[in-house]
């Protein structure tokens, strides 16, 4: 069966002041499958991430050229306005950001920023995020604190609820369990797989075991260029590439 | 080695400790010698009723003409220059983050306009009103001292807002924020306290300064009841109760003095307070 690409990245590249970080990407992103983004530190999984969701905008140095098609629109050269495209994406940072406001206003704000605003939906709304990132039962007491006490963990999963309420198709998460235990990472794993359903998910991880469980669809990158990409049972069982290879096996230079 | 490093460590410990010493010594030293000198001739009658005749030559009468005014005054000021202050400074920080080069150049310009010395802002402002044949007024006051509070508001407001990690300014914007939701929702809360913090310091700024309304504002023995008025300012009437012979009306410019010490702790302690009460949701990244 032909997947259908909810993303089609072509000839992306992206510079900082002179330096090139992201060197002629083209990579597809099938539609309600799980994408996973492997490759070492530093060869610009986060960049590519913040690309997608255009928040190179916000660096004075970069510059980008190529093209983001997002259900087939090209989102780098647009005239919609880009806080639309945004809201079709939950990005999820490499490190939390909570908004300075306490737990429950966290959730409601994207809420309320699209225009709901009755306490009896946004109350109904808060607890089902929470509850779909496993947090609601550690929170549910001291909704009303700030939630910036929260551990790193907690604030990680109080992000990811806090994109899934702005009701995106797509979900951009940059190492989504890097600061939780293998319990929590588990429910959290279980919680994409289910989202799936719904959602086109992108994913950064360094766990290779995770990337095997999650993945339908693999890119690897090295040193900002795609050095391989293909469903994960080809990328995982037979990878072309020496390199990709070298990195899965861990004896990577 | 060893040995140096303890030497060093030892020396800035004892420059330190001493630097601290003479900065509290001086804030001590001055706070004493105002309230030792003006403590005794401040009375409930100072405080409640505005110059008799022949006031500054000792007779009856007190300074609430200069109370009211130079709060009337500031007020009026810090009010203005926060509703153009706040915007710009957010603008800079939310807004402008793509366009480095012209964030900075607007910072340069600021740092340029809290430079210029409060005279100049008092001579700019009398040139003006002369051209268009204004008096000197409450508004023509509150309007020069405005101006020349906002560069310190707008900068004191901006170190605040730079220090905003750009995470937090993306998360926003990737939650479909607009920029100005990102601006008055996010930023404004996460700086709160030290938003606070810088009007209170433009507050204080604004009540303090005698040379930017010595021409604008003018001065009375009678509390304004309208905008194009002339108003008295406590700097001034401490000015030219300091400046009589008698040494009785001497002694009342340090009363007025306390007042206005008083005044910017009052404001100084609410603004705390305040700043407080909002601390609490600040994310310390
Ligand atoms: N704002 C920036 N300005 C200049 N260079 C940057 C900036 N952000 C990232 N880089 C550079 O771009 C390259 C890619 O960084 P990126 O964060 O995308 O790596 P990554 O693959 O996500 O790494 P990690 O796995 O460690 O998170 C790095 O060399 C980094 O130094
Ligand atoms: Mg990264």
């Amino acid at each position: 069966m032909m997947d259908k690409f909810k993303i089609v990245i072509e000839n992306l590249n992206l510079q900082f002041g002179n330096q090139p970080i992201l060197k002629n990407i083209c990579a597809s992103i099938p539609e309600n499958k799980i994408t996973v983004i492997m490759g070492p530190s530093g060869c610009g999984k986060t960049t590519l991430m913040k690309s997608l969701n255009r928040l190179t905008d916000l660096n004075p140095d970069a510059k980008v050229t190529g093209s983001i098609f997002i259900d087939g629109q090209d989102i780098l050269h647009t005239s919609e306005n880009i806080t639309l495209i945004r809201k079709k994406m939950g990005l999820l940072a490499q490190r939390p950001y909570p908004l300075p406001m306490n737990i429950y206003n966290n959730i409601a704000y994207g809420l309320r920023i699209s225009g709901r605003r009755k306490k009896r939906y946004l109350d109904k709304r808060v607890e089902h995020y929470l509850r779909q990132v496993s947090l609601w039962d550690e929170v549910k007491d001291r909704l009303k604190e700030p939630a910036g006490r929260l551990s790193i963990g907690q604030q990680q999963r109080l992000c990811l609820a806090r994109g899934l309420a702005v009701g995106p198709d797509i979900i951009l998460a940059d190492e989504p369990t890097s600061a939780l235990d293998p319990i929590s990472s588990q429910a959290i794993e279980g919680k994409f797989n289910e989202l799936k359903k719904n959602y086109t998910i992108v994913l950064v991880t360094h766990i290779l075991r995770q990337a095997k469980r999650l993945a339908d669809h693999v890119i690897f990158m090295y040193m900002g260029e795609v050095v391989e990409q293909g469903p994960a049972s080809e990328i995982f069982g037979n990878p072309r590439q020496e390199m990709t290879k070298s990195y899965l096996n861990g004896i990577f230079y | 080695m060893i040995q140096k490093k303890e030497f060093e460590e030892k020396f800035f410990r004892v420059l330190m400790f001493f630097s601290t010493l003479i900065i509290a010594a001086a804030l001590i030293f001055i706070i004493f010698s105002v309230l030792y000198k003006g403590l005794p001739s401040i009375s409930w009658e100072m405080l409640t009723q505005v110059p008799e005749g022949g006031f500054y030559f000792g007779r009856e009468g007190g300074i609430l003409n200069a109370i009211v005014g130079s709060l009337y005054l500031s007020t009026g000021a810090t009010v203005m220059s926060f509703l153009v202050g706040l915007p710009l400074a957010l603008y800079m920080n939310v807004h402008l983050v793509r366009y480095g080069k012209l964030v900075n150049t607007i910072r340069f310009i600021l740092d340029l306009l809290w430079g210029v010395p409060s005279i100049v802002y008092g001579a700019f402002g009398f040139a003006v009103m002369t051209y268009f044949g204004i008096r000197v007024s409450l508004l023509a006051g509150t309007i020069t001292v405005t101006l020349f509070v906002i560069p310190i508001m707008v900068r004191a407001m901006d170190e605040i807002l730079k220090s905003v990690p750009v995470g937090l300014l993306e998360s926003s914007l990737s939650l479909g924020s607009t920029r100005a939701e990102t601006a008055y929702k996010v930023f404004f809360r996460q700086c709160l306290p030290g938003l606070s913090t810088a009007v209170l310091l433009s507050f204080g700024r604004a009540i303090g300064d005698a040379a930017s309304i010595l021409f604008t504002a003018g001065f009375t023995d009678y509390i304004p009841t309208s905008p194009d008025q002339p108003v008295a300012t406590l700097p001034l009437s401490i000015f030219f109760q300091l400046s009589s012979p008698i040494p009785q009306v001497q002694e009342r410019a340090y009363a007025s003095a306390v007042v206005l010490v008083i005044i910017i702790l009052v404001t100084s302690i609410l603004s705390r307070m305040f700043s407080h009460r909002y601390q609490k949701n600040k994310i310390n990244f």
